[in-house]
């Protein structure tokens, strides 16, 4: 691949630190800062680029200062006692000035690393005048010290200091932010990197932050009134006459009709991939806007451990750096079995680690493409300051298909575990007239006489399954009497298990065939849609990242990829199993589980010490990234030895997923979609008692 | 209940206007109020003698409340040759009932033309499949007289901010009334076809064609007044909500 690398007026590198033990907090230590200041803005100048990202601070005094600690990168604290101040203060990220919400300073939030097996203070002031918390996401903590207003603590009023005290009991790659208002999209937000007590399993020479994160000039409160106003008002993809016009010449009449009728039926769009655009954000990465772009810098040689943060509040990424691999090692903070890709999409609130080993005399963009490919959050890493890769341009923007409805109807895409062509019942999207299809009788199988009714199908490895055989392109009139089930594989059934539920770790290979039962709370005008045949999220790397191979010779990570590094924790088995169906009214921008909101929906308890199941349905067409706080999210990849654990499962539009959870932390927490404008609603509050 | 009526909705109004920046923190279901004025626009029109003059109109409506309950407030105005022709508004409270449907119960007051009617009225507003936008109401009067209206919108998108939008809307009477010049059955029909261009989302000037004509004795009433039964105006005018 080639990749056109520019150079700009002769800058000298400068200095980096000797990188073992490798903890340079970013691409420059601290005593290279200013020297590298002054590179970087006369860099600027002479590119001409507006230097658009830096903070304004309050004082006139601390003006230069603040620019170089935050047009670079945010500061670095290190140790066991913090101090952090959450305060106002004027930012210009386009142009205009602005109010965002910072923690001593910073946008985003100081860097803190702490060193796994240590006890840490952290003293938070709210100088703002209003309600502030901060909350430490994935970090495991006694539920006081979770920083949920209302759940763990009252939150710090203004003027309060809060003192966060708590053993640190893991490593890796974590972030914080507040869990007050929508203060998370004005700023405050940061990186935790936590140091292992044993030895790294991860070689690495240099590590750095990459967060990531979506800034609006228009307030958060405004936006939330605004999609309740006009659900589609950031949306500038609709669909057109000349769309329409388009698909006429290229598909015919008949073709075009029947691809748009659902869509009209159902009175949705299957644009809406993004509540919030491109149109209101600016996406950064570090805190630097894409037009000025962030730097990181590494010697020659050096592997590279990028940890990336997902710290936006509605904007989920697809992250590649064109001309180099990611291994990546840690999902989430948790070390994982390094898997090489080329492209990898990341939720709101989920961490990945990476390696990368630039070249020397050589500069990579990292890009990081909002899922509706609106805009970008993009940096250059390189071992010469001078040097600046391509950027490259956006994907198409996706749209959405039948598969995230919870249905498959083309019956073609029999790849991965897409096996939902066999339920006709199909999705039950209101006004939706799927009655020709209900009337498929499926009766008739011939199962060659086997009794499936005790069996255990969640084994079923559906990617063995040869259904090449299936005629699906006529839908009408489907007759599945000729299915030759005896083709199946049914060697992996457990034909002797005992449980009903499915082995642990293999919770989501989920019997296509389940009928998915909605709760009479899912019906209503606060619901516009039910997944009745998901499919597992588990291989789907998501719309808009399929095929990616096939168009781009690029490996997309997916979930099923990722395997724990060290042993299952918690090799129990589940005692049983919660159904939670993510729920939604698009057009109302009304969300909840299902179908109540958080203010009318009941904590949900789980008994101190067991591992339960949860499976979640997708009923909507977003893709949503479910966090529960206080206790890992065992993420079901197949692999019961090697369960990796998550903070934050990203749920596919129309697909299921599941996890194993042991309850053992007691107290109240929170559990909700991580998109900021669907939490409100989204959320439970989840007891263990 | 003229009196009542005029000062609950100005009430509304206001109300509506103060709470837009109001939000509450504390759920996700906060009360909000829209105000959409849909159609402030200008017809090309004539009089009798073939005289141009100038008419003005306004259609809007606002809304304050939270995600399923909401009061409505909707109004129409047309302001002819220096004098209101046409003066009506609408107090309704307004329920949720389906995923895009809203059942809506309320008051009608007609300021214009005198005598001033009240009418209570009931009907449905939400988006239809293959996306029309539809407001279908019964209006029950006084002394039992009743009057039904239906309309539905549609949006062809030309690009992402040209928007073409064909309306139609249908008025009906249960009876004769001579009083108004309205007729029993379907009264007239009204057909607008609007070209605007979304400066901002919120802001969209356009230009377009309003058609109108009188059916049944309501036609026989025009007749008699010596109108024409059926009128075209060129209308130019913006939409704007907030």
């Amino acid at each position: 691949m080639k990749h056109p690398i520019t150079r700009t007026a002769g800058l000298t590198t400068p200095e980096l630190s000797d990188t073992q033990p490798s903890l340079t907090p970013l691409s420059v230590t601290q005593q290279s800062r200013r020297r590298f200041v002054l590179g970087a803005s006369s860099m600027l100048a002479l590119s001409g680029l507006p230097f658009s990202g830096q903070l304004m601070a309050h004082g006139a005094g601390q003006v230069a200062s603040k620019i170089s600690a935050t047009a670079i990168d945010p500061p670095v604290l290190r140790g066991n006692e913090f101090d952090l101040s959450i305060g106002f203060q004027t930012v210009n990220f386009t142009g205009k000035k602005r109010t965002a919400t910072t923690v001593n300073q910073s946008l985003p939030a100081p860097i803190l690393r702490w060193k796994e097996g240590e006890r840490v203070k952290l003293r938070v002031t709210n100088t703002l005048d209003h309600e502030s918390s901060i909350h430490w996401h994935g970090i495991i903590l006694p539920s006081e010290m979770d920083g949920v207003p209302g759940m763990s603590f009252d939150g710090i009023q203004p003027g309060e200091t809060f003192v966060y005290e708590f053993d640190v009991n893991q490593s890796g790659t974590y972030w914080y932010h507040s869990h007050s208002g929508f203060q998370e999209q004005t700023g405050l937000m940061g990186a935790i990197v936590i140091e292992p007590k044993d030895p790294d399993p991860v070689a690495y020479d240099r590590d750095m932050v990459v967060l990531l994160s979506d800034w609006s000039d228009t307030a958060p409160e405004k936006i939330y009134r605004t999609l309740k106003k006009q659900s589609h008002y950031y949306n500038f993809r609709e669909r057109t006459v000349g769309d329409l016009v388009r698909d006429l010449k290229t598909k015919g009449l008949s073709a075009t009709w029947n691809d748009r009728a659902m869509w009209n039926q159902m009175r949705m769009s299957d644009t809406d991939i993004a509540d919030v655009t491109g149109y209101a954000y600016t996406y950064l990465m570090n805190g630097v806007t894409p037009d000025q772009g962030w730097l990181g810098l590494c010697k020659p040689g050096e592997k590279v451990r990028l940890r990336i943060i997902n710290g936006a509040a509605m904007s989920i990424f697809d992250v590649r750096i064109p001309g180099l691999k990611m291994t990546v090692v840690a999902a989430d903070g948790q070390n994982i079995q390094p898997v090489t890709v080329d492209e990898f999409r990341i939720g709101v609130a989920e961490t990945y680690d990476v390696i990368v080993e630039p070249q020397a005399n050589s500069a990579y963009t990292l890009f990081a493409q909002s899922i509706d490919r609106t805009g970008y959050a993009r940096g250059t890493l390189t071992t010469d300051i001078n040097l600046r890769a391509e950027i490259p341009a956006m994907d198409p923007a996706p749209t959405l298909g039948h598969r995230d409805m919870g249905m498959d109807m083309s019956g073609h895409d029999m790849e991965h575990t897409d096996h939902s062509g066999h339920d006709m019942g199909g999705m039950d999207h209101f006004g939706h007239d799927m009655s020709a299809m209900k009337e498929m009788d499926h009766s008739d199988h011939n199962m060659e006489g086997m009794d499936h009714s005790g069996m255990d199908h969640s084994k079923h490895n559906m990617d063995e399954m040869d259904h090449s055989g299936h005629d699906m392109s006529t839908m009408d009139g489907m007759d599945h009497s000729g299915h030759n089930m005896a083709e199946m594989d049914h060697s992996s059934h457990d034909m002797h298990g005992k449980s009903r539920l499915a082995k642990a770790g293999f919770g989501s290979n989920f019997d296509p065939l389940a009928k998915i039962h909605h709760a009479d709370t899912e019906f209503g005008p606060h619901v516009d849609g039910h997944s009745e045949a998901p499919q597992s999220g588990l291989n789907d790397p998501g719309v808009g990242l399929r095929d990616h191979m096939k168009l781009y010779g690029r490996r997309v990570l997916t979930y099923a990829d990722i395997r724990g590094l060290h042993p299952t924790h918690d090799k129990r088995e589940p005692s049983r199993e919660i159904e939670l169906h993510l729920t939604g009214n698009m057009s109302r921008y009304m969300w909840s589980i299902n179908g109540l909101n958080f203010a009318d929906a009941k904590p949900l308890e789980l008994s101190y010490g067991e591992r339960v199941r949860i499976i979640l349905v997708n009923d909507t067409m977003m893709t949503h990234p479910i966090h529960l706080h206080g206790m890992w999210s065992d993420l079901e990849t197949g692999d019961p030895n090697y369960i990796p654990r998550k903070h934050t499962i990203l749920v596919q539009p129309g697909s299921r997923i599941s996890y194993l959870v042991t309850a053992d932390a007691k107290g109240r927490w929170a559990y909700h979609c991580h998109l900021l404008y669907h939490m409100l609603g989204m959320m439970r509050e989840v007891r263990v008692v | 209940m003229k009196f009542t009526l005029k000062k609950l909705s100005l009430c509304i109004l206001s109300t509506s206007l103060l709470s837009v920046p109001v939000i509450a923190h504390e759920g996700d279901d906060p009360i909000l109020a829209k105000v959409m004025i849909d159609q402030l626009e200008w017809h090309d029109s004539e009089d009798a003698n073939h005289q141009s003059i100038d008419t003005y109109v306004l259609e809007g409506q606002a809304w304050i409340g939270k995600d399923l309950n909401k009061l409505w407030l909707k109004t129409d105005v047309e302001y002819v040759d220096g004098e209101t022709e046409e003066a009506e508004i609408q107090a309704l409270y307004s329920r949720a009932i389906a995923p895009f449907w809203d059942f809506q119960i309320g008051l009608r007051q007609d300021l214009k033309p005198e005598p001033t009617r009240e009418w209570g009225v009931i009907g449905i507003e939400g988006l239809a499949p293959y996306f029309f936008e539809v407001d279908a109401a019964l209006f029950v009067g006084e002394s039992g007289t009743t009057a039904a209206r239906i309309s539905a919108e549609y949006e062809w998108m030309f690009t992402q901010k040209l928007v073409l939008s064909p309306e139609i809307s249908l008025n009906f009477y249960g009876q004769n009334d001579s009083e108004y010049q309205t007729g029993s059955g379907l009264s007239d029909v009204n057909l607008g076809l609007r070209l605007r261009y979304e400066i901002r989302r919120e802001f969209a000037p356009y230009l377009g064609v309003h058609w109108t004509k009188s059916y049944g004795n309501t036609a026989n009433f025009v007749r008699e007044h010596g109108e024409e039964t059926s009128d075209a105006q060129a209308v130019a005018g913006v939409r704007v909500w907030f």
